[in-house]
């Protein structure tokens, strides 16, 4: 059960972030759940690069050699991915700024400009 | 769709994606098993060009062109952050009020600010031998600045931050990585190739060829970004308001 | 030459760099030019390597060569289709720029450089996507190009619907691209790499596909289809068209959309296509029902829209499920037919959306019912619109005509019926637009439907209405026209497009794509039908105006995040299901 256990965690939070934005009745929450939905690739790319008694890929104070290190590369696209996923949520709230503004309402159920 | 059809397309897509991810979790290789061939790769290149920190030998020599996307992102957001949250015709720009602060709020923040800011320029700087680099230390030196908010005004936080400015810089620190680029094209290997600055002696600051380079120019590109972004948000918290004055 | 790959990248994003660096002391009258030739050296670059890319360019980032097989770098892919998609993009980017040339109203002040830095990034990131031969570094450009579509298309941050639209657009494709990334990490943990040629070798070596391979299949195609527009992906797509400002507009319908496409026919023939992938049959079984139904569903949504960008949009969304088609049919001629299809497409919808944009600019309106009749004196407009919609029927010798043939022929059957109903319904749609707002024909279109989008009150993207048409807002449509001509009726363009889609692939057999006698007639079939539909829509508005039986479908279609979001997941199961015979067998 623990083999598979961090990747279990992974798709829960990814669904339950897809569950968030369905049910959202307000735009910025929804914003939260897609971060939700990304925290799940962060889990998942962190599970699939560890190794049993790993540290860090740091060989400032460890002798290289001297002892298992984690999967340096999943640490590196976590990275990014947190990047990523920062930058799209700022533009993102950004832009539920001037739908509050315009629309008067960050409810999604009541935009209704948009249909047919 | 009324709320009810929609929590049944939920309830069915969900549930599908559900079982196909689970049924997929016994067939990933079991939790922290040992074969990592592309990571034990990293690590042997990343310690034959002398950078302690495997992981910033990924982001800015091995896969340094991830990197270079990723920079692209964070300057287009910041960018496109600055378009969308521009000042529109019908709002106007109000002059922020000054606010009382509580002594102790003050103390804190003014004795934390340079202690922040230096923390984030050191973890900038062991980028290639410490946990941490440019993205990291970047956001650190970014947010300290925003201590003077809390603990003065907006109005000090803008003397300190002419917004301008960090725009511009941003945009030479972006240059600068792809400066760096070049100079790996031109140099006569390829593009952002790492073959032209000596790799230097294992875990000092001048130890990764190139790597401290792009690292200190992704360094300021973030703390730029960051406080681009943050001067936006808090533009339209502090300062815009409608011109009809509601 | 393969060291010039990079540059394709490299440019752009230095391009757009200098441009915020100039900052606020750089006029408009700097800032566009520089734009724009920023952007026709990086079209010339990618021109250049695509006329060599036989063979294909292979570029190791950073000097990263394999050393015994194994790299620890990135890896850049130059070949036919990679390096077309760049070449398209770039120029595409170019002809936005130009037709935006002075006209487009208020940059952020102090920012005259930040539209044009902005349309560069967006070059950035789709010929970054393009030339990606690696997995993660595809999903990092993939994002570029999102991150910024989504800034573009809320522009106008004035309008509460493009505001609205771009938000829909960026939460919407940010899941898909998430999903994306969970299927990159699931293949990564099975096969240890991240170039796309390992890790198809890793599944191969690890054997028959299982469950894993499934939900990586899934989930990676779900974000390619997403940003293909694919039902029921596509939901967000005519919300976010129809909103955009106008040379934005012109990128997404024309190339941005397709790279979904170009991604879904990458990843499968690199990744997925080997004994240890997702076997033949279940991919072309899942591509093609979700392209049949994206094909009619678009065509249908099309038909009743009033709002001229909107129905433009659905028309990208019925074209998109003709190439998903194409792609799906896994043979060789079927994706000479689609590489040709999108060539030629691109020029006919981004000419289409320009006339619109002038419609836009001059009246204030892009509703087909409030414009009945107005622009009869913009001759010329009509002519390129007409010629236009003649084009989206596929009309010989057009390169959508002749993309159309030869993808027809190759798919055979009652497929191609598909392939002439979708695009005769779409323009003929358009040809009624056409005849509503230039000639003023049949009665006045009245007001029907309840549940609807219309296009009155909008703002101008000028800063006054045109009195005037500026002459670089025709002259782009009337070159965009001429190229999608060039594509099917220059003799040499065909084969090469042809040599180097079956260069690139993996059958090896050289195709060599050409007009057919009843390729020929089967284009002139779509067009008299969209003729006769046009002409019968105005002159009877009753029989072809709102019907019932389209109102459930109309009502999918409710600019709820929270809607859309549950169809992508739905979409997501529907591919797995689909796909899921060969896994058990």
């Amino acid at each position: 059960m623990m083999s598979v256990l961090p990747y279990l965690v992974a798709v829960w939070i990814f669904l339950t972030g897809c569950y968030g934005i369905v049910t959202s009745r307000n735009l910025i929450h929804a914003v939260g759940c897609l971060a939700v939905c990304q925290s799940a690739t962060y889990v998942l790319l962190l599970a699939v690069g560890y190794r049993d008694g790993g540290t860090a890929p740091v060989f400032s104070d460890v002798e290289p050699g001297s002892r298992p290190v984690v999967d340096p590369v999943v640490q590196a696209l976590a990275l990014t991915d947190v990047v990523v996923g920062a930058t799209v949520t700022a533009l993102l709230l950004a832009l539920v700024i001037q739908v509050s503004k315009r629309h008067g309402t960050v409810d999604p159920d009541e935009l209704s400009e948009l249909r047919g | 769709m009324t709320r009810r059809v929609r929590r049944w397309v939920l309830a069915v897509g969900g549930a599908g994606l559900a079982a196909l991810l689970v049924a997929a979790c016994p067939a990933l290789p079991p939790f922290g098993g040992a074969t990592h061939p592309y990571g034990d790769r990293v690590v042997h290149e990343s310690l034959a060009r002398q950078t302690a920190n495997t992981i910033a030998s990924v982001n800015f020599d091995q896969r340094a062109f991830d990197t270079l996307g990723e920079l692209g992102i964070l300057f287009a957001s910041v960018i496109g952050t600055v378009v969308l949250l521009r000042q529109t015709r019908d709002e106007r720009r109000a002059a922020p009020e000054p606010a009382a602060v509580s002594l102790p709020v003050r103390r804190y923040a003014l004795i934390v600010l340079p202690v922040a800011l230096l923390t984030g320029l050191y973890v900038v700087a062991h980028g290639q031998l410490s946990p941490g680099g440019g993205f990291q230390g970047g956001v650190v030196a970014a947010t300290a600045l925003h201590l003077l908010y809390l603990g003065a005004d907006y109005r000090a936080l803008e003397n300190v931050r002419p917004i301008g400015l960090y725009e511009v810089g941003d945009a030479l620190a972006a240059s600068g990585y792809l400066v760096t680029g070049f100079a790996g094209l031109l140099g006569g290997t390829a593009f952002l190739a790492n073959t032209l600055l000596p790799y230097g002696t294992f875990n000092t600051l001048a130890s990764g060829g190139t790597v401290p380079l792009l690292n200190a120019a992704i360094g300021m590109e973030v703390a730029c970004a960051v406080v681009v972004l943050l001067a936006r948000f808090l533009d339209q918290a502090v300062e815009i308001e409608k011109e009809s004055g509601s | 030459m393969n060291h010039l790959l990079p540059l394709l990248v490299a440019a752009p994003l230095l391009g757009a760099a200098l441009l915020v660096a100039g900052g606020r002391r750089l006029p408009r009258a700097v800032a566009e030019p520089v734009g724009c030739v920023v952007s026709a050296g990086t079209a010339a670059l990618a021109i250049v390597l695509l006329l060599n890319s036989s063979p294909p360019l292979v570029e190791w980032v950073g000097g990263w060569a394999p050393k015994d097989g194994e790299s620890v770098g990135i890896v850049l892919v130059g070949d036919g289709p990679g390096l077309g998609m760049a070449a398209l993009a770039s120029l595409l980017t170019l002809a936005a720029l130009v037709y935006s040339w002075r006209y487009f109203d208020e940059p952020p002040r102090r920012h005259a450089g930040s539209f044009p830095a902005l349309m560069l990034l967006f070059q950035t990131g789709m010929c970054g996507f393009a030339v990606a031969g690696d997995l993660f570094d595809a999903f990092v450009f993939f994002e570029l190009m999102s991150v910024v579509a989504y800034a573009l298309t809320g522009h106008r941050v004035e309008e509460a619907k493009a505001v609205q639209g771009a938000l829909t657009f960026g939460v919407v494709n940010s899941l898909g691209a998430y999903a994306m990334l969970l299927g990159i990490a699931l293949l990564y943990a099975r096969t240890g790499e991240l170039a796309m040629v390992k890790i198809g070798r890793g599944l191969d070596a690890h054997g028959g596909p299982d469950a894993l391979t499934l939900a990586a299949f899934v989930l990676v195609l779900t974000g390619l289809l997403v940003k293909a527009a694919a039902v029921p992906f596509h939901f967000w797509l005519p919300d976010a068209h129809a909103v955009a400002p106008t040379p934005v507009c012109m990128l997404l319908s024309g190339v941005l959309v397709e790279m979904g496409a170009y991604g879904v026919w990458r990843v499968y023939g690199t990744v997925f296509d080997g004994p240890g992938g997702i076997p033949a049959a279940d991919v072309e079984r899942a591509l093609v029902v979700l392209g049949v139904l994206t094909g009619l569903v678009g065509a249908v949504m099309c038909w009743y829209q009033r709002h001229i960008k909107r129905l433009l949009a659905y028309s990208t969304v019925a074209h998109m499920g003709l190439f998903v088609i194409g792609i799906g049919s896994l043979t060789p001629e079927a994706d000479d037919g689609t590489a040709l299809y999108i060539l030629g497409h691109a020029g006919v919808k981004a000419a289409l959306f320009a006339c619109t944009g002038i419609l836009l600019d001059r009246y204030g309106s892009v509703d087909e019912h409030a414009l009945y009749g107005r622009a009869r004196s913009l001759r010329g407009v009509a002519v390129l619109f007409v010629l236009g919609a003649l084009g989206l029927a596929g009309l010989p010798p057009f390169g959508t005509g002749l993309g159309k043939a030869v993808t027809e022929e190759a798919v055979g059957g009652p497929l191609s019926v598909v392939f002439v109903v979708v695009s005769a319904v779409t323009a003929g749609a358009v040809l009624r637009v056409a005849a509503h707002v230039f000639l003023g024909a049949g009665p006045e279109p009245r007001d029907v439907s309840a549940y609807e989008t219309t296009g009155i009150r909008e703002e101008p993207e000028t800063r006054h209405r045109l009195s005037r048409v500026p002459d670089t807002m025709t002259v782009v449509p009337a070159l965009l026209l001429a190229g999608s001509l060039a594509v099917g009726a220059v003799p040499g363009v065909a084969r090469l497009v042809g040599h180097a889609v079956s260069e690139a692939g993996s059958g090896g057999a050289f195709t060599s794509p050409h007009w057919t006698p009843a390729g020929v007639l089967l284009g002139l079939l779509s067009t008299v039908l969209a003729l006769g539909l046009a002409a019968l829509a105005v002159s009877r508005p009753e029989p072809f105006g709102e019907q019932p039986w389209t109102e459930p479908l109309r009502r999918l279609q409710s600019g709820h995040i929270g809607d859309y979001v549950a169809w992508t997941l739905a979409g997501a199961t529907l591919l797995g299901a689909l796909a899921l015979p060969g896994i058990l067998s």
